[in-house]
């Protein structure tokens, strides 16, 4: 008879340890090493300063800034609408997640976010959920690919492609998509992209089943990911993590059902969350996140006014002439269009004095923008709290204790981007 | 439990340093008094349930007094409630007490401050420049701070020579001949039968 036999293979947080002790006896200098800002698995320009003891790192010193823009002074010196294309490039793996975001912020800020036309707040949902698997995508590809299973990477970019081209239909654009327009979008789907989303999710939801053999159960995959970089719940809502990585650690908060915004409410999905706080967690989360977003969007498909098609003409912007651009026929025949079109064009939409700060649940996480408004077309200030930024800030404490292979495993465990870190 | 009287708590905790709740949006807002409490209120607020610090801001009220005004976006994960404490800081003194010890979280977003504002963290345990440079003279967030910048010791443009391998020998050069001739690793030595491109240039 077979019998079920335990291998005891200690877990690499313990192998670090292990190793640690292993060093101590011995006395060397420590040696100090900088990782990036150009290298392979900081996915970006993130430079890591290392201190190292033999291969086990015992001081990490994360240093971003190296593709600071300036978006927020940027963003005081334009009118609203003209910052929607800066917001493409904050994070750049999900700029239609990023567009909506921020067209969200400022309609809180005029007090119109509630009352978007419903077939707008569909399609802005469907195109927060394909940013949500393409950013995911491109993490899970990235990660398998620093921790050398290249294969993934293959097929997670064969399937962003088709996100890229569904991002093109809609918007004209595949990656500087400035889809969303204050109060409402730049233009309808076009009639045959409810289709094509529809065909996406049949053939994605096979792919991903294929990437998960490669992964899930992989015995190198686990061994490298399990019960390393663990993020205790306590540390994770101290460190102000956000998205997958608050959620890889147990904690139940997912701005789409706790502040449910657009039509959020109206549709049915999970939350996956951790329990461990590993990165094997914070994959399995994202994993899952992707089937829950192609749950949303076949809900979204077979829910959304108008239909595929949208033969009733259903709007997808607000129509008041204050905050949304009027017909052009409209404007070449009517002197109040024109005016609201001039008015539009050269002051940008007329926002109230006050202060408003809006989050909204991006795939690398809570991407909140606070708008402190003295009234008129351009913010007084705009602040833009990327949650990269503040999910690297962990890495100092996450890192010591780890051995130098460990670090593009907790690193893409982590998935950030630093287009949004350094704004 | 609401907003309302979560910021009405803190209220009855610390009086007349608290000013009368605002709402805007669904949004309360609380103002403190005197910026030299800010540890304190925030303790407190973490105490009675506000666990996750969203985000700090600092906003530049240039021209008026005081001129810093700092935000801080305050959240309870247990219940979703969600505050906005804001202190004034007047630019004399552009100091005022860390909260890091009470979230960890505000360790990045008050070395970004002190980066872009020049507001200062007494009791910062790392009070370095994140984004910007270490040793870059302006706070560039500023109001005064020109949009197109101020003039750095740095180089404005990183290449001002000739590039190196400009000319050859393994470029082509544009507007010469055909494919082959422009190919210069391919010369023919000179007392050599010329080349079948050669010839054509010849009899040209």
């Amino acid at each position: 008879m077979a019998t079920a036999q335990d291998i005891s293979i200690l877990d690499s947080a313990a192998r670090a340890a292990q190793a640690v002790e292993d060093a101590a006896d011995i006395h060397g200098e420590k040696m100090v090493l900088n990782m990036g800002p150009s290298h392979p698995a900081t996915h970006g320009v993130l430079r890591i300063v290392l201190e190292l003891d033999g291969e086990v790192i015992t001081k990490a010193d994360p240093d971003v800034g190296y593709l600071h823009r300036g978006d927020e002074k940027i963003a005081e010196n334009m009118t609203y609408t003209q910052f929607i294309p800066y917001t493409d490039r904050l994070d750049y793996l999900a700029p239609l997640a990023n567009n909506v975001a921020y067209a969200l912020a400022v309609e809180k800020l005029l007090g119109v976010h509630d009352k978007l036309p419903p077939r707008c707040q569909y399609i802005r949902v469907m195109c927060c959920e394909l940013a949500r698997i393409s950013s995911h995508l491109l993490g899970l590809g990235a990660f398998a690919m620093d921790t050398g299973a290249v294969t993934v990477f293959l097929l997670t970019f064969t399937e962003r492609e088709k996100i890229y081209n569904l991002a093109e239909a809609a918007s004209g654009a595949r990656l500087t998509t400035s889809y969303t327009r204050i109060g409402g979008l730049m233009r309808d789907v076009p009639p045959d992209w409810c289709e094509q989303v529809k065909v996406f999710c049949d053939e994605f939801l096979v792919k991903l089943e294929e990437t998960e053999t490669l992964l899930t159960r992989n015995r190198i995959w686990v061994d490298r990911l399990r019960d390393l970089g663990v993020v205790s719940k306590q540390m994770a809502i101290d460190y102000g993590l956000s998205g997958p990585n608050l959620r890889g650690s147990g904690v139940d908060w997912d701005l789409r059902k706790n502040q449910p915004y657009l039509c959020y409410k109206d549709l049915e999905f999970d939350i996956p969350v951790g329990s461990v706080g590993d990165c094997y967690d914070r994959y399995l989360v994202r994993m899952e996140e992707m089937r829950q977003s192609v749950r949303i969007l076949r809900q979204c498909l077979q829910k959304i006014p108008g239909g595929w098609t949208n033969e009733v003409k259903e709007p997808v912007s607000i129509a008041d002439g204050k905050i949304t651009l009027p017909s052009k026929t409209k404007v070449l025949s009517s002197m109040e269009e024109l005016i609201h079109q001039f008015m539009l064009v050269t002051e940008g939409v007329n926002c109230p004095p006050g202060e408003v700060y809006f989050g909204h649940e991006n795939p690398k996480g809570e991407l909140g923008f606070y708008i402190n408004s003295k009234g008129g077309g351009t913010p007084y200030r705009l602040k833009i709290r990327a949650p990269s930024f503040i999910n690297l800030s962990i890495l100092g404490e996450l890192m010591p204790g780890c051995m130098i292979s460990d670090v593009p495993v907790i690193l893409g465990s982590l998935d950030f981007v630093m287009g949004e870190s350094d704004r | 439990m609401t907003a309302l009287e979560f910021a009405n708590k803190i209220k009855a905790k610390f009086g007349d340093l608290i000013s009368e709740p605002v709402e805007f949006r669904g949004e309360i807002s609380i103002q403190l008094a005197d910026a030299e409490k800010i540890f304190e209120v925030c303790q407190f607020a973490k105490s009675i349930g506000s666990d996750y610090l969203v985000d700090i801001c600092s906003v530049d009220n240039y021209g008026n007094d005081p001129r810093w005004t700092m935000v801080y976006h305050l959240r309870a994960t247990v219940n979703g409630i969600e505050i906005r404490l804001k202190t004034d800081v007047s630019e004399e003194k552009s100091e005022l007490p860390t909260v890091l010890p009470v979230w960890r979280t505000a360790n990045w977003h008050e070395r970004e401050i002190y980066d872009l504002m020049g507001i200062r963290f007494s009791g910062h345990p790392d009070l370095r420049r994140i984004l910007m440079w270490e040793g870059y003279p302006y706070h560039p967030l500023r109001k005064d701070f020109p949009l197109a910048g101020k003039p750095t010791d740095l180089p404005g443009v990183a290449f001002t020579k000739v590039t190196p391998m400009e000319g050859g020998p393994f470029v082509t050069l544009p507007s010469s001949d055909d494919a082959i001739a422009r190919e210069p690793r391919v010369r023919v030595p000179e007392n050599a039968e010329p080349a079948v491109s050669d010839k054509r240039r010849i009899a040209k």
